[in-house]
């Protein structure tokens, strides 16, 4: 699926998208970042409740095609701005990590 | 000029993890008989053994620190110290408000007992001190700042907690002054790895929990001779912010 497909579906909410025609392969889940670098591949949702500023330095690093913020973790300006300049798709959702992957799995 | 040897991350019985024996009276003798002059304090998210630990201190003649080991939304472990009790306590009052309310189960993580100067029980933390708190990273650093205190990322070189094995990376912000290291050994590893701790104050404490964990004497600050308790706290924390 696409970042545009899965955006489609109403417990998922775009934050900042820089490309919405970004192909979902796989996915990685996790807020260790030092884990989430070693683990993720590229094209993966990359599933966390990580909200440091870091994880778009992490999401640009492997080149996910999209992080999803779970649990509508409070978003600060910094990542924000920081996800703009490096063009990284975030979206948000309500649902917990655990909750957001088997949604998601059935579907890429 | 002569040497203060110091550890400044120490955890009295208060912290889930510490051992019952690490009373206040025990831990400041301990720092004695390891060659010890200043010592901190820095129970997980609670500052309440700190006016004993002072007490104690003062008896053995070691200088101490009251501070903190503040655990991040980020569940990150940082080391927060403070020039005066009253600033330490003041910190811990806000901490307090930002405490993500568990309660502590005693079977699993240990009591988390709160002492007088002579070592009597005289309360039971009830809810649990070592999950996060809501403070951010770089809002643990500002509060800690408001109360002119310094903060700093504890045991950078370990896997649990440690700043790097959270987010990745050290970050850029907040422009921490200073590390720490639980093996020195790593500094130049982790200076090639991670280029923006080069430069900072390096600290190595023991983050001890138990008695026997308090290493005999090794790291030291160099001050003037013949300082009071409250000028040495005073030059610990402007060499840490520095």
């Amino acid at each position: 699926m696409t970042v545009k497909e899965l955006l489609k579906l109403e417990e998922f909410e775009a934050v900042n998208i820089a490309d919405d025609s970004r192909k979902i392969i796989g996915g990685y889940c996790g807020d260790l970042l030092s884990w989430v670098m070693g683990r993720a591949e590229e094209n993966n949702v990359f599933v966390t409740i990580m909200v440091n500023v870091n994880v778009i330095a992490v999401a640009s690093l492997i080149n996910v095609s999209c992080v999803v913020i779970c649990e509508n973790a409070e978003l600060s300006d910094e990542l924000i701005t920081a996800a703009k300049q490096k063009e990284i798709n975030i979206i948000k959702t309500p649902l917990a990590s655990f909750e957001a992957c088997a949604y998601l799995s059935n579907l890429i | 000029m002569r040497k203060y040897y110091y550890d400044l991350h120490i955890h009295s019985c208060l912290s889930p993890c510490g051992d019952r024996d690490m009373t206040v009276n025990n831990i400041a003798g301990m720092g004695k008989l390891a060659g010890l002059q200043i010592m901190a304090l820095t129970d997980h998210n609670s500052v309440k053994n700190l006016p004993s630990f002072f007490a104690a201190c003062e008896n053995y003649g070691i200088t101490a620190l009251g501070g903190m080991e503040l655990t991040t939304a980020e569940d990150i472990h940082m080391v927060c110290l403070f020039d005066s009790l009253e600033n330490a306590m003041l910190f811990g009052d806000e901490v307090e408000k930002r405490k993500i309310i568990f309660m502590n189960k005693p079977e699993i993580f240990g009591e988390q007992l709160i002492l007088d100067k002579d070592d009597n029980v005289i309360g039971n933390e009830e809810n649990l001190l070592i999950n996060a708190t809501t403070l951010s990273l770089q809002e643990g650093y500002d509060l800690c700042k408001k109360f002119s205190g310094v903060a700093y990322p504890a045991h950078i070189d370990r896997d649990s907690n440690g700043i790097i094995a959270v987010l990745g990376d050290f970050p850029e912000s907040p422009e921490f002054s200073c590390v720490e290291f639980y093996n020195l050994e790593k500094r130049e590893e982790y200076e090639q790895r991670f280029p923006a701790i080069k430069n900072k104050v390096v600290i190595q404490s023991s983050d001890a929990h138990y008695l026997d964990k308090i290493p005999d004497a090794k790291n030291y600050f160099e001050f003037e001779e013949g300082l009071s308790f409250e000028q040495i706290r005073k030059k610990v924390i402007e060499f840490l912010k520095d």
